[in-house]
């Protein structure tokens, strides 16, 4: 069971939460004029690292709230939780 | 606001009246369905001019801070999140509180929603009702994280809730989906009954 900072509540249990993929991919803005295969890049591919990855959770039992977190995927160990629309701290990932 | 249609609390069913007693003595917990708890959800940044047009219609200014509730007058504001609260009133009077809001928030980007049958509400009490709660919910309900005038969205043997801790006796109101009312009640008499379990009227 992780421990997960909410920026806003604290520190909660997993069980609170809602997982949602990696962070930082950005809706393409003309989705028509791309090609079949840069949609499907958009659209399936990750980054799928053994290590950092940003993130996005969200507080789904308490303040419903969407924010990244910077979480290593082979320890688990979180090492920076930041709000939607802030850059990951540091160097990112 | 009059009434229009009659209503039924959730746990009325239960019949929990023929059980009250008017003295809990020792027992360790206590608990009660609080019926007809007037409940107002609350939308809108907290912008300085938000603040004092809410605080203006309800007495006090719905709190910032993160897992407080704030009150006066008999009403509180629970939050619930950096933009949205539940207001909370005496039976009968979420109509004047839910005017007085609309009225001074006119023209703003906000939102008042009257919410009163969504949830039952049950209080839980007595020396013992905190290990009650940490039996079924993630929450850390130590003193020393949490005490009277907190509050949190959680869970409660699954059930998604709101806990507020109304005194550090200490005393909770458990705000749970009005469907789940049944289920968390027995589930709460359940875990209370080791300590000795005493209903009284809400
Ligand atoms: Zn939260």
């Amino acid at each position: 069971m992780l421990e997960i900072t909410c920026p806003w509540c604290g520190p909660r249990d997993e069980t609170e939460f809602d997982y949602g993929g990696e962070a930082h991919i950005d809706r393409p803005k003309d989705p028509d004029k791309l090609t079949d295969e840069a949609w499907a890049e958009y659209l399936f591919m990750r980054k799928n690292p053994k290590g950092p990855h940003l993130e996005r959770w969200m507080h789904a039992c308490g303040c419903r709230r969407w924010f990244n977190v910077r979480r290593d995927t082979f320890t688990h160990e979180i090492t920076a939780v930041y709000r939607m629309g802030e850059k990951p701290p540091g160097d990112g990932a | 606001m009059p009434e229009t249609y009659p209503r039924q609390g959730a746990l009325d069913h239960l019949r929990l009246d023929a059980r009250a007693v008017d003295d809990p003595g020792d027992a360790g917990v206590v608990m009660c369905a609080r019926r007809f708890v007037g409940k107002v959800n609350l939308r809108g940044r907290p912008t300085k001019r938000f603040r004092e047009a809410a605080g203006g219609a309800l007495g006090f200014a719905p709190p910032v801070k993160p897992n407080t509730a704030a009150g006066a007058g008999g009403v509180s504001a629970l939050w619930l999140g950096p933009d949205e609260w539940l207001i909370v009133t005496p039976p009968g009077r979420e109509g004047e509180v839910i005017e007085g809001l609309r009225a001074r928030l006119g023209g703003q980007h906000a939102a008042v929603t009257d919410v009163s049958e969504g949830r039952a509400v049950i209080g839980l009490a007595g020396p013992r009702a905190r290990e009650v709660l940490m039996k079924g919910c993630p929450l850390d309900l130590h003193p020393r994280a949490f005490k009277a005038g907190d509050c949190a969205q959680s869970t409660l043997a699954r059930a998604l809730v709101i806990v507020h801790q109304t005194s550090d006796a200490p005393a909770y109101d458990v705000y749970v989906e009005r469907s789940f009312a049944d289920y968390l009640w027995r589930w709460l008499e359940d875990a209370a009954t080791e300590y000795g379990l005493a209903v009284i009227r809400g």
